[in-house]
């Protein structure tokens, strides 16, 4: 039973995910004292890592990217009621979409157009391509949900391990040039996007290498974008609405249905930017694994950013600094290995999503009794 | 002589609603205490306390004279006091038995508690009326067995004061009758009933003393031998209220629903709208009575769109709509719903009251061009209704959950009475409504109806029903037992009710 009232707002989606982010930090900062590192160095290693540099500030944004696409991915599945773990699936396959174009089309185009006109041309097929093709993969699951009753969780999941299989037959079988060694396609050489390295030389800029690209600016327009649709149209109000209370929106008229349909592929093709700005932004190939998690970072992101685009924004720049400054910290102390970098960002994620209400009754208790 | 419970200057607030305001009642031993007030009244709030869901924040509670800490429902249950829920807290598919024992299985095996508590029950059977089948499935049994099985339940756990919320909410009128006397033998036998309601006529039947909070605050605690329900209604509501509608004759116009051979099936194919006819014109009220799981809801569901019909048909205005199933469609052709259940249908409560206002009509273009959704539009809206409906607070981005029942039918209301239909489907419009609302709604409904609406009401309050209708439908068992006109007596009515035609009996 709930005993009190409710927390105010600045509580509620400022000093909670603050409280929870300070115990994952002190529980790892236990975990370093364990292998007998100092936890304080640590942190400090981390932070400079990500802040102290203008570099360290270009990759936080990059992964930035990816987790803003997937955090707004399954936030936008949850405002229907959907929790949609298949992000990391919907965003490998988007892969094809985001690659295909460049392949195939780039070099014909170039043929018959000049390359300033090409060029944006299949980047912008390669865009739409992205997006379609997450949606598609995450309409699957919709679908199948509200047509047959296969509950989402299950089949996004399986979906993750069909994408997955079907990327690597793909990738190895056909996209990888005869010949070449690496798991990979050939390099798109008639269209992507110059990251801001190439840009700035372009103006006589001198930027630390990274892989930040324009790309970015795109992430911020999403989540604008999500923010618009969901508070500011119709169709928003009818996922809100079926996520909030089925029964409420079928007495509406809204037929839940279509709603978890357009909402999975709406989903999927957010997820499906993070291959835009993985294939065409920095690696300008399909290659293995160029997801790297980022669909399940989003579960963590949106949890923490309480699925509101702003707040989802600023936890993906969080994550971004803790796998920048996780990086960082792992080359700077080399007891700390890349799999204690997962270790703490595991504890984070586990304190910000699975535990995010975990100190919400203590918090109340003694948020009331100071009022009185 | 000590009294039973003693409640001293119990305090609570819920942010900046002060549910309860230095309230103070005591409750004499052997004595059925009745405890009224509108909804929002402090009534579930102070009774809460009192079974340890809530903590005062101030005040203090006596028991048997001794002063006491309740903190959780436990504390409340080894200091004797037992509760039974509006909504019944049973295992479905379990046995009486096992729902009895729940929370009290004493070890790992059950077979002893089970053993024990056949021989209490028993006990228990003979010394109040209580009998149930100790081995039927509680699922299966009607809502008033269910009702017995909580009670049995709070005594088997030593129960000597019972706190009843709302208990005849769902039960026929034999059902109640029933009831109170078990509640008046519980009483001679020794044990303190408190019952809470909102219903008058059951506190006059029933109780011995009788307390009315108003706003959170107790204004009154009387004998009942020594008051009157018109003295009650005042003190309830803090003025006169009209317990009667006024209204004038109706004038029925053409047809606007006309319902033939209904039926609809569930999912095991049981027929719940058994071949139903009916017809609602222009300018009049048809009531539906019926003790509510008699197929009235599934027949609103298939009228509005919401469920789909098995066989027979639905004309509104003359266009045959049975294979519609669209209630958005048949919204804008000028069908409006005031659904049952306005908390889990009529409103989604953790939406704004401005956005639950256009709950149905979204996609009205008024409230915005294509996609786009108007943010000042929409509240704008929601404003004017609140403030033709007197809706209190008047604050379109509160939360819906956050406004009182009442208030949340005010709304409702507002925005199928807004849209100006033809035809107005209501269900329950008053159901865990305070009486000044009950007062306000009646009066729309026939306000509605004087110009020349058509209005389909359901309502398991059957005072409703025969204030409000012109023409009165029973429904029992999926089918219409019979039509009666508005002059009807309840006797009658509560027959039909109960399955009985007037020929066979």
């Amino acid at each position: 039973m709930s005993q009190r009232g409710e927390l105010p707002t600045w509580v509620d989606i400022g000093l909670i995910p603050l409280i929870n982010l300070a115990i994952a930090l002190f529980i790892s900062g236990l975990v370093v004292v364990i292998i007998g590192e100092n936890p304080f160095r640590a942190l400090w290693i981390m932070l400079e890592g990500a802040l102290g540099s203008v570099k360290g500030w270009s990759y936080m944004f990059y992964y930035a990217t990816n987790f803003i696409f997937t955090g707004l991915c399954v936030a936008v599945a949850f405002h229907a009621g959907l929790f949609n773990i298949g992000g990391d699936g919907q965003a490998y396959v988007a892969g094809l979409g985001a690659a295909t174009p460049g392949l195939l089309l780039g070099g014909a185009l170039a043929a018959v157009l000049p390359a300033g006109i090409s060029q944006p041309i299949t980047i912008l097929i390669a865009l739409l391509g992205s997006i379609v093709m997450g949606a598609a993969y995450g309409w699957v699951p919709g679908y199948l949900q509200a047509k047959r009753g296969s509950h989402i969780v299950i089949t996004t999941i399986m979906f993750n391990f069909i994408a997955s299989s079907l990327m690597v037959y793909l990738i190895n079988n056909v996209f990888r040039p005869v010949g070449k060694m690496a798991v990979e396609s050939r390099s798109i050489d008639d269209a992507y996007i110059l990251n801001f390295r190439e840009l700035g030389r372009l103006v006589g800029v001198k930027l630390p290498s990274s892989p930040l690209n324009p790309v970015v600016l795109l992430a911020f327009l999403a989540a604008f974008l999500v923010w618009y649709l969901l508070w500011r149209t119709k169709l928003g109000y009818e996922i809100r609405a079926v996520g909030a209370n089925t029964d409420a929106a079928i007495y509406a008229g809204i037929k839940p249905q279509r709603i978890i349909m357009i909402a999975m592929a709406i989903s999927g093709g957010l997820a499906g930017l993070v291959a835009f700005n993985e294939i065409i932004g920095v690696q300008h190939r399909l290659l293995l694994d160029f997801v790297g998690g980022a669909g399940f970072v989003g579960i963590a992101v949106a949890l923490m950013g309480r699925s509101h685009p702003l707040g989802i924004v600023f936890a993906a720049l969080l994550f971004g600094l803790l796998y920048q400054g996780g990086t960082e910290l792992s080359f700077a102390i080399q007891t700390i290995s890349r799999d204690m970098i997962v270790v703490i960002q595991g504890l984070v994620i586990l304190f910000m999503g699975a535990l995010e209400d975990a100190f919400r009754p203590w918090l109340s208790a003694l948020f009331f009794k100071v009022e009185d | 002589m000590t009294p039973a419970i003693e409640l001293i200057n119990i305090d609570k607030r819920f942010g900046a609603v002060h549910a309860n305001n230095n309230v103070s009642l005591s409750i004499a031993k052997s004595s059925i205490h009745g405890i009224i007030g509108e909804n929002g009244a402090g009534k579930s709030t102070l009774m809460s306390i009192l079974f340890g869901f809530y903590a005062a924040d101030k005040g203090e509670i006596n028991v048997d004279g001794k002063p006491v800490k309740i903190k959780t429902s436990t504390d409340a249950i080894a200091l004797g006091i037992g509760m039974v829920h509006q909504h019944f807290m049973l295992v479905d598919p379990f046995t009486v038995l096992e729902n009895v024992i729940l929370g009290a299985e004493g070890g790992a095996l059950i077979g002893p508690a089970l053993a024990k508590a056949r021989a209490e029950l028993k006990r228990l059977a003979d010394e109040y009326e209580l009998d149930v089948d100790p081995d039927a499935i509680v699922g299966e049994l009607p809502v008033g067995l269910q009702q017995r099985v909580e009670i049995l339940k709070a005594l088997y756990k030593g129960a000597d004061v019972l706190i009843l919320d709302e208990p005849t909410g769902v039960l026929t009128p034999d059902e109640a009758d029933h009831l109170f006397r078990i509640l008046q033998q519980l009483r001679d036998q020794g044990k303190t009933v408190v019952l809470i309601t909102h219903k008058l006529r059951e506190i006059m039947a029933v109780t011995d003393h009788v307390s009315v909070m108003r706003r959170g605050e107790m204004v009154a605690t009387k004998k009942t031998a020594e008051t009157s329900v018109e003295e009650l209604a005042e003190l309830m509501v803090g003025r006169r209220v009209l317990l009667h509608v006024d209204k004038g004759k109706a004038n029925p116009g053409d047809v606007v629903l006309d319902v033939k051979n209904l039926v609809w099936r569930d999912r095991k194919g049981t027929p719940r709208v058994d071949g139903v006819s009916f017809q609602v014109r222009k300018g009049e009220i048809v009531g539906i009575a019926g003790v509510s799981g008699n197929g009235q809801s599934e027949l609103l569901d298939v009228i509005t769109g919401i469920a789909k019909a098995t066989s027979g048909t639905v004309m509104f205005e003359g266009d045959d709509i049975t294979a519609l199933h669209d209630p958005a469609i048949l919204r804008q052709r000028g069908m409006a719903h005031v659904p049952e259940d306005r908390q889990h249908r009529g409103l989604i409560t953790s939406f704004s009251a401005a956005e639950s206002a256009i709950l149905g009509w979204q996609n009205d273009p008024k409230l915005g061009r294509s996609y786009h959704l108007n943010r000042n539009a929409v509240i704008e809206q929601c404003r004017k209704q609140m403030e033709e409906f007197d809706v209190r607070p008047a604050d379109p981005l509160l939360k819906s959950a956050k406004f009182s029942g009442g208030n949340q039918q005010k709304l409702i209301l507002a925005r199928e009475i807004g849209s100006n239909p033809d035809l107005l489907i209501v269900g329950q419009p008053t159901r865990g409504v305070d009486i000044g609302a009950i007062e306000f709604i009646h009066k729309r409904l026939i306000q509605l109806r004087d110009m020349g609406k058509a209005i389909l009401l359901v309502s398991v309050e059957l005072d409703e029903i025969r204030s409000l209708s012109d023409r009165i439908l029973v429904m029992f068992s999926g089918r219409v037992m019979g039509e009666l006109d508005s002059s009807a007596d309840e006797r009658e009515c509560g027959l039909l009710m109960a399955g009985v035609v007037k020929d066979a009996a």
